[in-house]
């Protein structure tokens, strides 16, 4: 065409196919989801800002009613310690839930699981890049609203830290699945709209703000059965009192699988 | 961890493509009805269709992407549904109006997808060629529309595939981006890529294409060379010129013999079908005279494959 040499060496192109390993394609895939998530404005607002101011307030202010602030064994309770667990859980509605339900709308509105799901990445790798960044950005979190409470003067019960941690983790993959189930079937206004109204419902109505224990019997028995109730209970129970919580554990988990089986049905890649 | 540099491709004897009675429903419209189609390795192949003809939907069957209602399709000999896993680090994909996360910056994207392959081209090389280095840190969703094709073509071949689908790679481009992608295709092509391409632009399949297919409601209306496809009727079967818009086109016909048709293809393009001679010219330049205008741009030719494809999927705007 012109006489200016070829762009493209011959070669350039000649095929050389196979996928990449697996220990890389994951980090990668989970370090964009974890920067992604870092770098967007409203995600920080969502899964940070909000968590500590309402750590802050509620801690410094008398606005809720809290109930009796009395641990399983009949000693008092401090205000930061009754506080923490709940704010905790919250974080990880925020999101693994909320933000991660948001993100999947949009992703799949921009093509991005199309386009992800046409390269050598494994099927079962796309879910998994994202609970990995869920699961560092959850850290990240409870790094720095642990961080504020310990300010507060928080004492966590330090022999109910590894259940704290057992709970944080399955409820980050439970919050996650039920994300996914709601960002993967729907357009993402609608995601955008359900996602932030749940999310103000469960702080609000599902055992976050409001310990069960403050609510009417009746209410307070579904309450304990929400992924929300559950987690916000285990995390008192293990951080306040320093017992196990396998009932909560079990409701998350029963969540989760539930959730993840019938996300695997609907979640739609565009 | 990663594979050994040995090609994966399975028997290398396996067409690129075969595809055999395809057919795919959605509800109750029949978008691919029984399409068959060999495609031999190394080759490039443009599929040309209106808009709603079935072409996306024929890629995405190839991709693995929907299921067939019916038929077989194999690529490079695998089934691209059972055996996706195996298939997909072959193949590179283009898919229509690409596809990245709205806030991840171009370099970031393209080495995601460079992390899925075995021994992907540079990236740093590829963003400079396609013309992408200076928005690297750009997020995707604030990109330009040719922008984004780019990026997407380069996540199409970054692995180093056997063979590329490419739905529309030049729709939105502008001219320099238009050529510098055919020049890509033709190194792709020379380098024993195997590409199969869709498009609206009869120049880009004309030229870049070993072989046609057109499709229409879903069925293949016509297969072949491009060569071929233009040569089914004998040399200086028309003639094309240009002059003023809006000159009576039934005029000029009946100042020419029976049976030749006038008609204006776009405003002041004009073609005169019909076996043509040095005496039908002669009655169209003393037509023109008479008319007091200049027939410039003469030409004396044979139908391209834009009048190919209008006569076969015809010329009403399709919904």
């Amino acid at each position: 065409m012109t006489d200016t040499p070829p762009r493209f060496a011959p070669g350039t192109f000649a095929p050389a196919p196979g996928r990449g390993s697996i220990p890389r394609m994951l980090f990668t895939h989970a370090r964009v989801e974890t920067l992604l998530t870092l770098r967007h404005g409203e995600q920080i607002l969502l899964t940070l800002l909000i968590p500590l101011a309402l750590l802050v307030g509620l801690t410094l202010l008398d606005v809720l009613p809290m109930g009796d602030l009395v641990a399983a064994d009949g000693s008092s309770v401090a205000k930061v310690d009754w506080v923490t667990p709940r704010i905790l859980a919250l974080a990880v509605m925020s999101s693994a839930f909320t933000g991660q339900a948001i993100a999947l709308g949009f992703d799949r509105r921009y093509g991005v699981l199309k386009r992800l799901s046409a390269t050598a990445l494994p099927r079962w790798m796309l879910v998994t890049g994202r609970i990995v960044a869920a699961l560092v950005v959850v850290t990240a979190q409870v790094l720095v609203l642990g961080g504020v409470a310990a300010l507060l003067g928080w004492q966590p019960a330090l022999s109910g830290a590894l259940m704290a941690v057992l709970l944080l983790v399955i409820g980050t993959i439970c919050f996650g699945a039920l994300g996914v189930l709601l960002g993967g079937a729907l357009r993402a206004e609608i995601v955008l709209a359900l996602a932030n109204i749940a999310w103000f419902v469960l702080l609000l109505a599902g055992g976050i703000l409001l310990a069960p224990a403050a609510l009417p019997d009746a209410l307070a028995v579904v309450v304990r059965l929400l992924p929300s109730g559950a987690l916000a209970e285990g995390l008192r129970a293990a951080l306040v009192d320093g017992t196990t919580a396998w009932a909560e554990l079990g409701v998350l988990a029963a969540w989760g699988a539930g959730a993840g089986t019938l996300a695997s049905r609907t979640t739609k890649l565009s | 961890m990663s594979e050994s540099p040995q090609r994966a491709d399975g028997d290398s004897r396996e067409p690129a493509l075969a595809l055999a009675g395809l057919t795919k429903r959605f509800g109750t419209t029949t978008a691919v009805n029984g399409i068959d189609l060999h495609m031999p390795r190394g080759q490039l192949l443009a599929l040309l269709g209106p808009n709603g003809a079935g072409k996306t939907t024929t890629i995405e069957l190839c991709e693995g992407f929907l299921r067939p209602d019916a038929g077989a399709v194999r690529v490079l000999g695998h089934d691209p549904v059972a055996a996706g896993a195996a298939l997909r680090p072959l193949i590179g994909v283009m898919p229509q109006g690409g596809g990245a996360y709205p806030g991840i910056g171009c370099a970031e994207m393209l080495r995601l997808v460079a992390s899925c392959a075995a021994q992907p081209l540079d990236v740093d090389w590829l963003l400079d060629v396609l013309g992408l280095s200076a928005c690297g840190r750009t997020p995707f969703k604030r990109l330009s529309g040719g922008q984004q094709q780019r990026l997407s073509l380069a996540c199409a071949i970054v692995n180093r595939p056997e063979l590329v689908f490419l739905d529309e790679p030049t729709a939105g481009m502008d001219p320099q981006a238009r050529r510098l992608v055919w020049e890509l295709l033709a190194a792709l092509r020379a380098d024993g890529v195997s590409v199969l391409l869709t498009t609206h632009l009869m120049e880009e399949a004309e030229t870049l294409a070993d072989h046609v297919v057109i499709i229409d409601h879903g069925e293949i209306v016509a297969s072949g060379s491009p060569t071929a496809l233009t040569n089914g009727d004998p040399e200086n079967t028309q003639m094309r010129f240009r002059a003023r818009a809006g000159l009576d086109t039934r005029l000029l016909a009946a100042a020419l013999p029976e049976g030749y048709v006038v008609r204006e293809t776009s405003p002041g393009s004009y073609r005169v079908d019909g076996s043509v001679d040095p005496q039908v010219i002669s009655a169209v330049t003393a037509w023109c005279a008479q008319q007091g205008v200049l027939a410039e741009q003469l030409q004396v030719g044979k139908r391209d494959l834009e009048d190919v494809f209008l006569e076969l999927t015809g010329r009403e705007l399709r919904a």
